[in-house]
């Protein structure tokens, strides 16, 4: 009861952000599969805070009587190391709980780099088009050109393997969809009646582009920052596993699958939990980035 | 359409500019001397390095050292490999047939599997099929393809042992290529035996690699047909009594293959970062782990040469994509 009066004050308030999230839930709420990705993204954050407390080891002690023993439920396995331990004795799930915070790191950095540096270059090309339009747009063409994967190898290779590395790799390479997203909203924004209002009621470039027009091009940005987010830890995985991410005892999932692939014909374990953790994340913000589409970028809403 | 074509060639030449711009930057980016960075770990006698300074141009001015590098490569000198010796382009000729008939079936995979699949979800939509076929798709465009192909491994050729591990086709057998692609040449020598080994040795990367585009085909099939199925020719079909298998396979099908087309052209830059890591899991000797062999013998002028030769390729692609889509579509040339 108490609950609902807070409702209807707050409601009174401000009552265009409350309609406006209760819209936004409705539509994100229809959609069964994002309720589930945004339920599996929720845990894994918490596993990620937690891992400290959650995980039964710290995730480079090596028990060295237990090398590559099975998970609990086959033959060999105790309660011990419920998802079996590693080539040099190391707790399999105490690893992969440290290695959420890892994933999710990465998803948050990469998307707010790519997202800082698309939304400036995109506000810029589409603001003052001309030769800054042209050359910023050359530029992501150019980056868009090589496949994502063999772009961020090459820029490893220059800076060097490691995680912060990687990141950086990630960032540049998906930052054109953002550039190219901004821009194309901007464009289609910039002669609407209400831009003209704020600049004839003296309004600055600045200001013009940061409070008037990229709020409504928000949508799709977050669309888009969902599915970058997904990206960049399957890529961050993929430079991990071949040996140009993050670098070993990190407990990084594509680096901890780069250790173990030597073993795959003996301990099927070692590889399918942290290949299955990956999967699993990527997933769940997959389902969450359907479900924002449908409730927020009403062109892209399935009918 | 010939206008169209140039005009589409004429928008490429900043891309190709830059590309080559990369391309020589990147030697020059690595931290530390280039030359001593070519020469790898074994490093180099001083009076070699001032020899190799000279001949690869280090001591000219930074635009003259550019115009050396397009000219050298536009007459197809990509340089000589450090490792193997070899003319880079060479190499690139006897392993390029690798991961083209690697993408081919890849795609073929793909193709055959993701437009049915799509088209049959769009027909029930709604139906259980329609649910977890799209449900399946989504895992497939989430999948770690690396882990992927291991997880294959484990279980076709670990526990059921039907299919070879790595390589491309058995030891026993040795052919002068002829088309480059295993699976042909062994038929045209006529070894049953050998295309059957070549064969059993592509499908698991092949299977891999086109696991993402068929999740996507399936997912871009569906959505073009049922945006079609809503059109009025088709009530108009329908409402002549025209059967339903005749509506949907003659005159939904083929306006809802041409976005499908496209998809499929764009997927080009995903195989070919797909087969970075397909061919790195199963020993495939092609360009994807040529380039990351390449990267971790810091041998920085097949790394530098490859760079380009991808980056070509994806831009050729994309350009027939774009004037083939022009051909079905006749719209978009008038844009």
């Amino acid at each position: 009861m108490s609950q609902s009066t807070e409702v209807t004050a707050l409601a009174a308030g401000n009552p265009d952000r409350l309609t406006g999230f209760r819209t936004f839930w409705h539509y994100f709420s229809v959609n069964r599969g994002a309720v589930i990705g945004l339920f599996v993204f929720i845990l894994l954050v918490l596993a990620a805070l937690f891992a400290p407390l959650l995980a039964p080891y710290a995730p480079d002690i090596q028990d060295k009587t237990a090398f590559l023993r099975p998970p609990a439920w086959q033959a060999g396995g105790s309660a011990q190391y419920l998802l079996g331990t590693d080539p040099v004795g190391r707790d399999i799930l105490s690893r992969l709980l440290y290695g959420a915070r890892f994933s999710l790191l990465i998803g948050a950095v990469v998307v707010t780099l790519a997202l800082t540096g698309g939304i400036t270059l995109g506000l810029l090309a589409g603001y003052f088009r001309g030769w800054v339009d042209v050359a910023i747009m050359r530029l992501m063409d150019l980056i868009l050109a090589f496949p994502s994967l063999l772009l961020a190898l090459v820029l490893v290779t220059i800076l060097g393997p490691g995680l912060f590395n990687a990141m950086l790799a990630i960032a540049l390479v998906l930052q054109p969809h953002f550039a190219r997203l901004v821009r194309a909203a901007v464009m289609a924004e910039k002669s609407r009646e209400y831009v003209v209002a704020a600049k004839v009621a003296g309004a600055g470039h600045i200001r013009l582009m940061l409070r008037t027009i990229l709020p409504n091009c928000l949508g799709p940005l977050i669309v888009q920052g969902t599915l970058s987010f997904s990206n960049a830890i399957l890529e961050a995985a993929a430079l991990g596993f071949l040996g140009l991410g993050a670098q070993p005892p990190t407990p990084e999932w594509g680096t901890m699958l780069a250790s173990a692939r030597e073993f795959i014909l003996r301990a099927w374990w070692v590889v399918t939990f942290p290949g299955l953790a990956i999967l699993i994340t990527v997933l769940a913000i997959n389902l969450i980035g359907d479900g924002l589409r449908d409730a927020l970028d009403p062109k892209l809403r399935r009918s | 359409m010939l206008k169209y074509i140039l005009h589409r060639i004429a928008l490429l030449i900043p891309t190709l500019v830059g590309i080559t711009i990369c391309a020589f930057a990147f030697v020059r980016l690595l931290p530390g001397d280039p030359i001593l960075a070519m020469a790898g770990e074994h490093g180099v006698a001083p009076a070699r390095y001032e020899e190799l300074k000279e001949q690869f141009g280090y001591n000219l001015p930074i635009w003259q050292q550019y115009a050396r590098y397009v000219g050298e490569v536009a007459t197809g000198d990509f340089g000589v490999s450090i490792s193997s010796k070899r003319p880079v382009m060479e190499e690139f000729k006897t392993l390029f047939p690798a991961t083209m008939e690697l993408s081919f079936f890849a795609m073929i995979f793909a193709m055959v599997l993701g437009i049915p699949a799509g088209i049959f979800a769009a027909v029930k939509r709604g139906s259980w099929f329609d649910q977890s076929l799209m449900g399946t798709a989504l895992v497939g465009y989430s999948m770690p393809i690396f882990w992927w192909g291991l997880l294959l491994i484990i279980f076709f050729s670990g526990y059921l042992g039907w299919t070879p591990v790595s390589g491309r086709i058995g030891l026993q057998f040795f052919f002068k290529p002829i088309t480059g692609f295993m699976t042909i040449d062994t038929l045209l020598y006529g070894k049953w035996d050998a295309f059957r080994s070549a064969l059993s040795h592509l499908v698991l990367p092949a299977i891999v690699l086109g696991t993402i585009p068929l999740a996507v085909i399936a997912r871009q099939t569906r959505s073009a047909m049922l945006e079609v199925l809503g059109e009025d020719y088709v009530r108009t079909a329908r409402a002549k009594g025209l059967s339903p298998s005749r509506v949907v396979g003659l005159h939904a099908l083929r306006n809802a293959l041409i976005p499908v087309v496209t998809t499929i052209g764009l997927q080009i830059g995903t195989l070919l970062a797909g087969a970075i890591l397909t061919e790195t899991i199963f020993a495939w000797p092609g360009i994807g782990k040529w380039m990351v062999d390449s990267i971790f013998k810091r041998d920085y002028v097949v790394v530098q040469s490859g760079l380009l030769l991808i980056a070509l390729i994806v831009m050729a692609v994309n350009l027939i994509v774009d004037v083939l889509y022009a051909v079905i579509n006749p719209r978009i040339r008038a844009a």
